[in-house]
C-alpha cells in the first residue's frame, strides 16, 4: 500500500527532472519516504530500550542497600575489580578511591592519578545504566534491578558519595550529586588555534 | 643455491647466477609431467634441503609453471604483516602502518578496539531500530538497508586513544604500529543516516540520539542530531565486501572524522532524544582533563595529524643516497591541505607532495624525497588541514592540556637517524 502511494511522487519527479530522468533515478528526495522498514514492535523496544538518561527519568522500580551491594560485589565483581575496587590494569579499571592527590580534579597535571567513580564520574545514573547493560563481565545483563541498585549503592558508598547505611531506589539515585559533576565542559576547541 | 630468505638482498641474490640448479631441473621436469599440481612442492622434492627456509622460490620462475588458482587469495609468502593483538575481550590490536602503502587499510589489518569482544551476529536476525522522538519507530533488516540508495565514501577511523603510549613515554624502540597504529582507512558502503532518519520522521525537538551496539556491553554513545544530517552513515560494507566482524558486521555507524569509539559497531538501535545520555563512554572515558581543573566532554572531531611510516624504526637506512620519506596525514575536520617534512628536527620545514587527491576526513599519503648522505637527522612530519589547524608539537599539546591528558593525541612525531643509518622513534617534539 505504501509503495503505491510513492508512485505519483516518482512520476512527478520524472516530469520535472532532467531529460534522462526515469523511474529508477527519480527516487524520493527532500525528506520523502521510501516506505522501507517495519514498524518497531513493542516487544522489541521493551527488550532493548533500557537506557537511563542523566535525569534518571527511566529508572525502574526496585531498591538495594550498601550491605546487599557489598555481598554481591564480593561474589560477582571482586575477581576482576579487586576486593576493594582497586581494579586490575589494564582491562579492569579502578572503581574505588579518593586519594588526596587526585581531589580537586588535578588529572591534567598527573597521568598517574586514578580516575575513579568518586573522583571523576559525573552522573550516578551512568553507574546504574552501565552495570545493568554490561556487567558482570561473565554474565552481562544478568542482574536484577534490585541488584543493580545495591551495587550502585555499594560503589557510591565506597567512594564516599553516599552514606554506608544508604538504600538506593529511583528517587534517591536521582538525588545523588557526584562530587565533580560541575567540572565537565563542552568541547570548546575553536579551530584553527585551539588544541 | 639455497632458498632465498626474504631480505633486502633478495634482488641481488636472484641476479647473482642465471645457471640452472639441480632443484630447478628436478622441479622443471616434474612440472612438465605433473603441471600446476606440483607447483608448490619444489622444496619437498629436494632431498638435499634439510632445513628449509620459507618462503622458497625457484631460481628462475620463467622456467617452470607457476601456482594454481585458488578460492581465496593470499599474500605473497614474503609479506607477513600482522596486527598486534593485546588483551582479550577488552582488547585492541594495531595496524602495521609501516608495512602498508597508499591510503586503504587491508580489511584484515584494520585496527581493532573492543570493549566486550567481537559478537557473533547472524545477518538474517540482526536488525536496526530507530525510535524515541520520531513519527514512525521503524526496524530495518540488513536487506532493508540495502534497498535504500547507497553511498560509497573513503574515511579513516582513529581510536580516541591512538598515540597515548608515545605521548606518555616516547621510547626510542617504538614502532609506527605502536605509536599510531590505531588508525585505519577503508572504502565504506552504506546508507546515509539522514535517509533513515527521514524514513522514521525525526521530530523537530530531537537534538541528540543514542547509538547502541549489539555487543556484550551494549556500547552506547550520544550523538548530536545535526551530524546525522551532515555526513553520518550506516555502513555494511568495507573495501568491497561485507564488514569484517571486528569492524561491526553486519552494520555499524560511521561518523566521519569523529573519535573511533563513537562509530558504534554492531549497530542495533538509534533512539532520538533531547539531551545526551551521559553514558560511561562519554563521561568516565574519552574525556579530556584540562589544566584549569575542568574536563572537556564530547570532543568528537579529531584534529589534524600525520605520521611518517617510511623510513620507520627499528631499522636502518641503506644505502646512502636518495630515499622517499613517506607517510599518511588526516584530519577529522576535512581535507588535509598541506604536509610539511623536516629532516632537522623541526628547525626547517619543506612541503611534501600529496599523492592523489586529499579526500575529506580520510588519510592522504605524502612523500618528500631526501638525500641521505650518512649524517644524523631527525625526520618529522606536520599536517595542516583545510580549517587551517596545524599539527602541534608534543610540548604545545602538554602546555594546552597537561601531561595527564588522556585521549586525542595528535602531537608531531618522527624518527631519529643515526650516522650509521639506524632509525629510532623520536617523540619528544
Amino acid at each position: 500500500m505504501r509503495q503505491r502511494l510513492v508512485l505519483p511522487l516518482l512520476l512527478a519527479a520524472a516530469c520535472g527532472g532532467s531529460p534522462a530522468a526515469d523511474s529508477a533515478s527519480a527516487a524520493p528526495a527532500d525528506g520523502r519516504r521510501y516506505g522501507i522498514g517495519a514498524p518497531a514492535s513493542d516487544s522489541l523496544l521493551g527488550a532493548m530500550d533500557r537506557d537511563i538518561g542523566p535525569d534518571g527519568a527511566e529508572l525502574p522500580a526496585g531498591k538495594g542497600t550498601v550491605a546487599e551491594g557489598e555481598a554481591l560485589y564480593k561474589a560477582q565483581c571482586a575477581m576482576c575489580h579487586g576486593q576493594r575496587g582497586e581494579g586490575m590494569a589494564p582491562a579492569f579499571p579502578q572503581l574505588v578511591g579518593r586519594p588526596a592527590a587526585a581531589e580537586e580534579f588535578r588529572f591534567a597535571k598527573d597521568p598517574k592519578l586514578p580516575h575513579t567513580i568518586g573522583n571523576y564520574w559525573s552522573h550516578a545514573t551512568t553507574l546504574f545504566d552501565y552495570i545493568r547493560r554490561a556487567m558482570p563481565h561473565a554474565a552481562p545483563g544478568s542482574l536484577t534491578d534490585d541488584q543493580v541498585y545495591a551495587l550502585s549503592a555499594y560503589l557510591l558508598a565506597m567512594n564516599d558519595v553516599i552514606p554506608r547505611d544508604a538504600t538506593l531506589d529511583a528517587a534517591s539515585l536521582r538525588a545523588v550529586k557526584m562530587p565533580y559533576a560541575d567540572r565537565f565542559v563542552p568541547d570548546d576547541r575553536s579551530p584553527p588555534g585551539d588544541r | 643455491m639455497k632458498p632465498t630468505p626474504p631480505t633486502d638482498d633478495m634482488t641481488a641474490a636472484a641476479d647473482a647466477s642465471p645457471a640452472l640448479t639441480r632443484r630447478d631441473l628436478l622441479a622443471g621436469a616434474v612440472g612438465t609431467l605433473g603441471g600446476a599440481m606440483l607447483a608448490g612442492l619444489p622444496i619437498a622434492l629436494d632431498a638435499q634441503q634439510s632445513t628449509p627456509v620459507l618462503p622458497s622460490v625457484p631460481d628462475d620462475a620463467t622456467k617452470r609453471q607457476g601456482g594454481a588458482t585458488s578460492p581465496l587469495g593470499a599474500r605473497s609468502a614474503f609479506e607477513t604483516p600482522t596486527r598486534s593483538p593485546a588483551g582479550e575481550t577488552t582488547g585492541s590490536s594495531n595496524t602495521p602502518l609501516e608495512e602498508l602503502a597508499g591510503n586503504i587499510t587491508p580489511s584484515d589489518l584494520h585496527f581493532e578496539r573492543h570493549h566486550a569482544g567481537i559478537p557473533a551476529l547472524d545477518p538474517d536476525r540482526h536488525t536496526l531500530t530507530i525510535h524515541g522522538l520520531v513519527e514512525r519507530p521503524l526496524t530495518f533488516s540488513l536487506q532493508d538497508l540495502k534497498r535504500f540508495p547507497q553511498v560509497v565514501r573513503t574515511h579513516f577511523i582513529e581510536c580516541s586513544g591512538n598515540g597515548r603510549g608515545a605521548f606518555r613515554d616516547p621510547k626510542p624502540e617504538l614502532t609506527a604500529q605502536k605509536v599510531a597504529g590505531m588508525i585505519s582507512t577503508s572504502e565504506w558502503t552504506g546508507v546515509r543516516l539522514a535517509t533513515l532518519f527521514n524514513e522514521a520522521g525525526v521530530k523537530p525537538e530531537a537534538t541528540w540520539f543514542l547509538a547502541e551496539g549489539g555487543d556484550a556491553c551494549l556500547m552506547s554513545r550520544s550523538v548530536p542530531v545535526p551530524k546525522a544530517f551532515d555526513d553520518a552513515l550506516v555502513v555494511w560494507a568495507q573495501n568491497g565486501e561485507p564488514l569484517r566482524p571486528a569492524q561491526g558486521y553486519p552494520m555499524r555507524l560511521l561518523l566521519p572524522g569523529w573519535e573511533g569509539n563513537i562509530n558504534v559497531k554492531w549497530l542495533r538501535r538509534l533512539e532520538l532524544g533531547t539531551q545526551p545520555w551521559m553514558t560511561r563512554w562519554e563521561t568516565s572515558k574519552y574525556t579530556d582533563p584540562l589544566p584549569d581543573g575542568t574536563a572537556r566532554r564530547f570532543t568528537f572531531e579529531l584534529d589534524a595529524k600525520s605520521m611518517i611510516t617510511a623510513p620507520a624504526g627499528p631499522g636502518r637506512i641503506a644505502p646512502r643516497g636518495w630515499h622517499a620519506i613517506s607517510g599518511i596525514a588526516w584530519s577529522g575536520r576535512g581535507r588535509i591541505r598541506r604536509v610539511e617534512v623536516s629532516v632537522d628536527g623541526g628547525a626547517s620545514w619543506s612541503d611534501a607532495e600529496l599523492l592523489g587527491a586529499s579526500e575529506p576526513k580520510s588519510t592522504v599519503r605524502f612523500q618528500r624525497m631526501w638525500e641521505w648522505k650518512g649524517g644524523t637527522a631527525t625526520l618529522l612530519s606536520r599536517a595542516t588541514d583545510e580549517a587551517g589547524y596545524v599539527q602541534p608539537t608534543r610540548a604545545a599539546l602538554v602546555a594546552a592540556r597537561g601531561p595527564g591528558t588522556d585521549y586525542h593525541f595528535n602531537q608531531i612525531v618522527g624518527w631519529k637517524v643515526a650516522g650509521d643509518g639506524a632509525v629510532t622513534f623520536h617523540g619528544a617534539t
